[in-house]
């Protein structure tokens, strides 16, 4: 568990970042992006902070989070591993290599595993159809992924521990 | 200033640098400087050059070599080889696939022949991080003659003329959108750039993004000009994150050399452009939904009227147009609306970036004049089909398109061309299927994206949707029946005419074309009990071709579920109950000797 | 940088960029002028790429753009090396001999800029006279 201190510290960069802002009319995504980069997920001491410090009530931060797919109240694994869903990466069998992730992680798309190490997620196209189908991990992209090579992928962040 | 001899140029595009064109250029640097040419060669990093398949790609001047699939460890033959003794690296080279023949420029390769590029002219030709380049290659001057020879409203005329339509998938003539905005009287205006390219498979916006950031500045302080706005947004996808930091980068440099910010040319003209980043809502994409996100709400779409341009941001004015509509702005005003109106076709003039991509041979971004047909596209361009297989369908506009099947292969593409066959230009994604792909699945995928996507303020297409999606899905579970057909159509029908916004209103879309043009497949499925493609899992098995199998072992052996039995040297048996249909044995066997069906 | 005030500064920050767009605008140019040196082992143990730089220094000093200088391999000549080949449209394609850095210049200067040839040295008009 993170001690208080830390969190005041992170919060402190919070503070910085909204006191940064030229405009803040309509900045609530923005510091959400940034609190989300900043704290790996947005839990409800963070929303009751964003809601004070923008003087918005803090309904409406969770409406506007749990509105859009990018924000999460949970936290995740260390590494996110994201299969690439869009029709490029479908129509070149992106849903088999979901479902062998899931099979070998014993997981479900949208969670994480017990040791917090991996979460799963499906995402809506990179843009980088050319290499479909595409997987990625944490910021590193795998292009022209084979079913063998699932393995492979997660054996590879397995052994950095 | 240093005098370059040569230029080499490798695409920095997301694409490319997916496949470590980054990691090619360090290595570059380091052979460059280790042979002592540093003051001579100079390696540029541009945005995409389109040809996604075959990248990274570099491109050396002033030889106009054309090299692909270039990878880290050949950075020091290039450099010894050809920038050193002047000899090109064969290998490296395209190879036209009919004649076997290396192609050494860029413009003879038959996926660029085809293309005329106006809203990517700068994409893998300057380096998009320097905004000198960007003015060498005429930038900011169709600023610069709208702001001091040209009155807003002439500037409004000049786009009416062009007929320039929007590129993001309406096709709204993009001058009336301008001088309905200017019309509207208000203290404040703003101008907004759509580049929530939402879309799976679409990838222009980005590419002219990460390829070409100020042209967007550019046009966007142009349209500000017009209709009489001093702010504008980006709103731009999270997702995007290089496109981000290349936008970033623009508009510091424009504002450091007074092209954005107060007084821009001595004029009294203020223009300043700021980022808003979307977060993964495909329905944001709607103007009025986008409106509200960039107001930092939830992303909900609201009915028109009032339309953006008398009630937009903050209540005031607004006009939103897309990315690639503003790529196409500048070189209209530097060459005229007449230039631009003979390109295409009479009631879509210009061009369009489609991303072709699935199963075609070239993967990538082309960029074609209206009016060319689909065959044009996938097989000259794209270069026919992946592996010999047979074209099925392709289909464009995305989650609100339809399918497109051989018989109108030679439709010319325009904006009513294509929503006459049941399908829309949409953002340009165009998706290639051959045999393999089935189409209830293919419909059924698209259904998923809109339910899992829809705001869910509108029952139409929160709940339609949804019972959509469950009937296809019991259909390819093979407990479909003929009146599921007829309710899918009729329940399509009731969303298309009663949703809030453009996502409801075209989200049946895949499913009732996939329904008018594949009816045999969906028989197939629902009488039958068979998914003629093998996709279905539910709906076809594999066996073993008793005549054809050897008893090598090799599908046994590779069967997850060890249902595979026979004996060396004897003909194998799947064990139906216990298959799980992984395709596994289907894909090893050498023989043939397995039948999907 | 200062902020532009006007037109005109835009043009100067285009004109001064320009030199480095040129050489990628210029390969796709068709009437441009095309230097080829002979860069192979003995080229360049004659001296070819002094010869070169200086080629490519000299054209930036005159302001000349739609000129391409590319390498070539051995161009068979080997006494008269470096070996420098001018191709420019409406003149003799022409293949100087013995082009040191000073000759290098007078090339840019003479037969580019004022369309002269340098008849002394002249190894020959083109290679399909060649004897």
């Amino acid at each position: 568990m993170e001690s208080k201190c830390d969190t005041q510290e992170k919060f402190k960069q919070l503070q910085k970042f909204i006191d940064s802002m030229e405009d803040r009319r309509g900045a609530l995504i923005a510091v959400l992006h940034k609190a989300q980069h900043l704290y790996g997920y947005l839990s409800n001491d963070v929303i009751f902070y964003i809601a004070e410090k923008l003087e918005i009530p803090s309904a409406k931060v969770f409406g506007v989070i749990s509105f859009y797919s990018y924000f999460t109240t949970e936290p995740r694994g260390k590494y996110v591993i994201n299969v690439c869903l869009g029709t490029a990466c479908f129509v070149r069998g992106a849903d088999a290599i979901m479902r062998e992730f899931e099979k070998i992680l014993n997981i479900k798309a949208g969670e994480t595993t017990e040791d917090k190490k991996f979460t799963l997620s499906g995402l809506r196209c990179i843009g980088a159809c050319g290499l479909a189908p595409v997987v990625m991990v944490n910021d590193k992209v795998y292009g022209r992924v084979e079913l063998n090579q699932v393995k492979t992928i997660i054996e590879e962040y397995q052994e950095e521990a | 200033m240093s005098n370059f001899r040569m230029h080499l140029l490798v695409c920095g595009g997301t694409g490319c640098t997916a496949s470590d064109s980054l990691e090619l250029v360090k290595m570059l640097k380091e052979s460059i400087k280790k042979h002592e040419i540093t003051n001579e060669v100079e390696v540029v990093v541009t945005g995409c050059f389109g040809f996604c398949e075959k990248g990274p790609i570099l491109k050396v001047y002033p030889d106009n070599v054309f090299y692909i699939t270039v990878k880290p460890e050949d950075a020091e033959e290039i450099i010894t080889e050809h920038v050193i003794k002047g000899r090109k690296v064969e290998r490296l080279l395209y190879v036209e696939p009919n004649t076997k023949k290396r192609l050494e420029g860029q413009k003879s390769i038959p996926f660029y022949k085809k293309q005329i590029r106006i809203a990517l002219r700068n994409c893998g030709f300057i380096n998009p991080e320097d905004i000198n380049e960007y003015i060498a290659a005429d930038g900011y001057q169709a600023l610069a003659k709208c702001l001091t020879e040209m009155s807003p409203d002439e500037v409004i005329d000049t786009v009416v003329q062009s007929g320039l339509r929007g590129r993001g998938g309406g096709g709204y003539p993009t001058g009336l959108k301008w001088k309905y905005t200017r019309q509207n009287q208000s203290d404040e205006k703003y101008i907004i750039c759509n580049a929530d390219e939402g879309d799976p498979g679409a990838f222009m916006d980005r590419s002219i993004l990460e390829g070409d950031p100020h042209s967007v500045l550019e046009a966007m302080a142009i349209a500000g000009y017009a209709i009489g706005a001093q702010y504008g947004y980006i709103y731009i996808r999270a997702e995007y994150p290089l496109a981000i930091s290349r936008l970033e980068i623009a508009i510091k440099q424009a504002r450091k050399l007074g092209l954005l910010g107060e007084d821009i040319f001595s004029t009294g003209f203020n223009f300043n452009i700021g980022l808003r980043y979307g977060a993964g809502a495909f329905v944001c994409g709607e103007e009025t939904a986008l409106i509200h996100s960039v107001e930092g709400k939830r992303g909900e779409p609201s009915s028109k009227p009032p339309f953006p341009a008398q009630r937009g941001v903050w209540d005031k004015p607004s006009c939103v147009n897309n990315v690639e509509t503003f790529a196409n702005i500048p070189p209209i005003f530097l060459k005229g609306p007449a230039w631009f109106k003979k390109i295409g076709t009479e009631k879509s003039p210009g061009t369009k970036v489609f991303a072709l991509a699935g199963k075609v041979n070239n993967v990538g971004l082309v960029e074609v004049p209206m009016g060319i047909t689909l065959r044009e596209v996938i097989f000259d361009i794209g270069g026919g089909i992946k592996n010999n297989k047979r074209f099925k369908a392709v289909q464009t506009g995305g989650p609100s398109g339809g399918c497109i099947t051989s018989e109108n292969l030679d439709i010319p593409i325009d904006y009513e061309s294509l929503s006459s066959i049941g399908s829309m230009m949409g953002s340009g994604g165009m998706i290639v299927m051959d045999e393999d792909n089935c189409m209830v699945d293919i419909a059924k995928f698209y259904i998923e994206f809109t339910k899992d996507e829809s705001c869910g303020k509108c029952t139409p297409c929160r709940i339609g949707n949804t019972r959509m999606l469950e009937i296809l899905e019991k259909i390819t579970k093979g407990n479909g029946t003929e009146q599921d057909l007829k309710d899918l159509v009729e329940l399509g029908d009731v969303i298309k005419d009663t949703s809030l916004c453009g996502l409801g209103q075209t989200s049946p879309n895949p499913v009732l074309s996939t329904l008018h043009y594949f009816q045999d497949e969906y028989l197939a499925h629902v009488r039958d009990k068979h998914c003629p493609a093998g996709v279905c899992q539910a709906l076809f098995s594999f066996r073993i071709l008793p005549e054809k199998c050897v008893g090598c072992t090799a599908c046994a052996r590779i069967c997850p579920a060890h249902c595979i039995e026979g004996e060396r040297k004897k003909v194998h048996v799947i064990d139906q109950s216990r298959c799980i249909k992984c395709g596994a044995c289907y894909n090893t066997c050498k023989f043939n000797a397995i039948e999907k069906g | 940088m200062a902020k532009l005030k006007t037109v005109e500064e835009l043009k100067k920050i285009r004109q001064a960029a320009l030199n480095q767009l040129d050489l990628r605008s210029t390969a796709e140019s068709e009437d441009k002028v095309l230097v080829r040196v002979g860069m192979a082992t003995c080229g360049i143990a004659n001296g070819a790429r002094t010869t070169m730089k200086a080629i490519l220094d000299e054209i930036a000093k005159q302001g000349l753009a739609n000129v391409s200088v590319t390498q070539t391999g051995c161009i068979g000549y080997c006494a008269q090396e470096p070996v420098v080949e001018v191709v420019s449209k409406g003149m003799p394609s022409v293949l100087y001999g013995k082009v040191d850095e000073n000759r290098g210049r007078e090339i840019v200067i003479e037969h580019i800029k004022n369309g002269r040839l340098l008849q002394n040295a002249i190894i020959n008009k083109s290679f399909e006279n060649m004897e």
